[in-house]
């Protein structure tokens, strides 16, 4: 603070630093979170550097109230909103394109609407402790990619982004009961292909 | 008589949305009788949990190293 001095510039190497390291160690979870939703390597790579350079650049804005990750993780999904909207404006994202008539709900159930014998939901035992699982991480990721477009979009806004059903209409142009349908039918199939996979491997 | 098909799209839903008294009463009925059901209700909140953590997990991770 004394004249001369130029304290906040020090303070910001410094940081930088510090955070540069960490930036580098978060960025394959930044483009694997950007994948998910643009599903597009070249744009999530976009979304990530873009999101990498505000960070340095805001670097003295970080406050400190959210963990470092966390505040880096916010600037990404401005990013990603962003490049989500030029996709739609310029026409390469139609959110309906889709799957056959309901098949993910097919394959799960009989035609009485009861579950089939082999698609029988079974236990997944303590979430907190699969959550601790990377094993768990990349059932999810796969799973995730998995998903048709438009059914991966509408639910990486409302589950990773946390948006209201009534703002993922907006940002994706559907109405409301579709995006309904489109989360039920999204579910399902994660359902079946975590079950699958984070049991297959977990069971000894 | 709703059965699961019907009953995972209210399960869905009350992800989404505040369900109706209605749909809250014939979920609940259905699931008090369907062990399956139960298990995909837990499976749905799961994921809906797994979303929420998905960023959080990344600050965990710094701070256990």
């Amino acid at each position: 603070m004394q004249d001369g001095q130029l304290p906040e510039a020090t303070a910001f190497t410094d940081i930088t630093a510090a955070h540069a390291e960490r930036l580098a160690a978060l960025r394959p979870r930044l483009l694997s979170f950007a994948r998910l939703h643009l599903r597009d390597n070249a744009l999530a790579e976009d979304a990530v550097q873009e999101a990498l350079m505000a960070a340095i650049e805001k670097e003295a804005s970080f406050a400190g109230r959210s963990g470092y990750e966390t505040w880096v993780f916010g600037i990404l999904k401005y990013k990603i909103l962003d490049l989500m909207r030029l996709q739609k404006k310029q026409g390469r994202f139609k959110p309906l394109e889709e799957e056959g008539e309901d098949d993910a709900i097919d394959r799960q159930f009989q035609a009485s609407g009861r579950w089939r014998e082999e698609a029988r939901p079974s236990s997944w035992g303590d979430p907190d402790r699969a959550f601790e699982t990377e094993h768990f991480w990349r059932v999810f990721d796969a799973c995730m990619l998995a998903l048709p477009d438009g059914a991966a979009r509408v639910f990486s806004l409302r589950e990773l982004m946390g948006l209201s059903t009534a703002d993922i209409c907006k940002e994706v142009g559907i109405r409301e009961n579709n995006c309904w349908v489109i989360l039920h039918r999204a579910r399902l199939r994660l359902r079946a292909c975590l079950e699958q996979g984070w049991l297959s491997e977990e069971t000894p | 008589m709703m059965m699961c098909k019907a009953a995972t799209r209210l399960m869905s839903l009350k992800q989404d949305r505040r369900l109706t008294f209605r749909e809250k009463v014939s979920l609940r009925l259905h699931l008090s009788m369907c062990g399956a059901c139960r298990e995909c209700d837990r499976q749905f909140t799961l994921l809906h949990e797994a979303g929420k953590r998905y960023i959080a997990a990344q600050d965990h991770t710094e701070d256990s190293r």
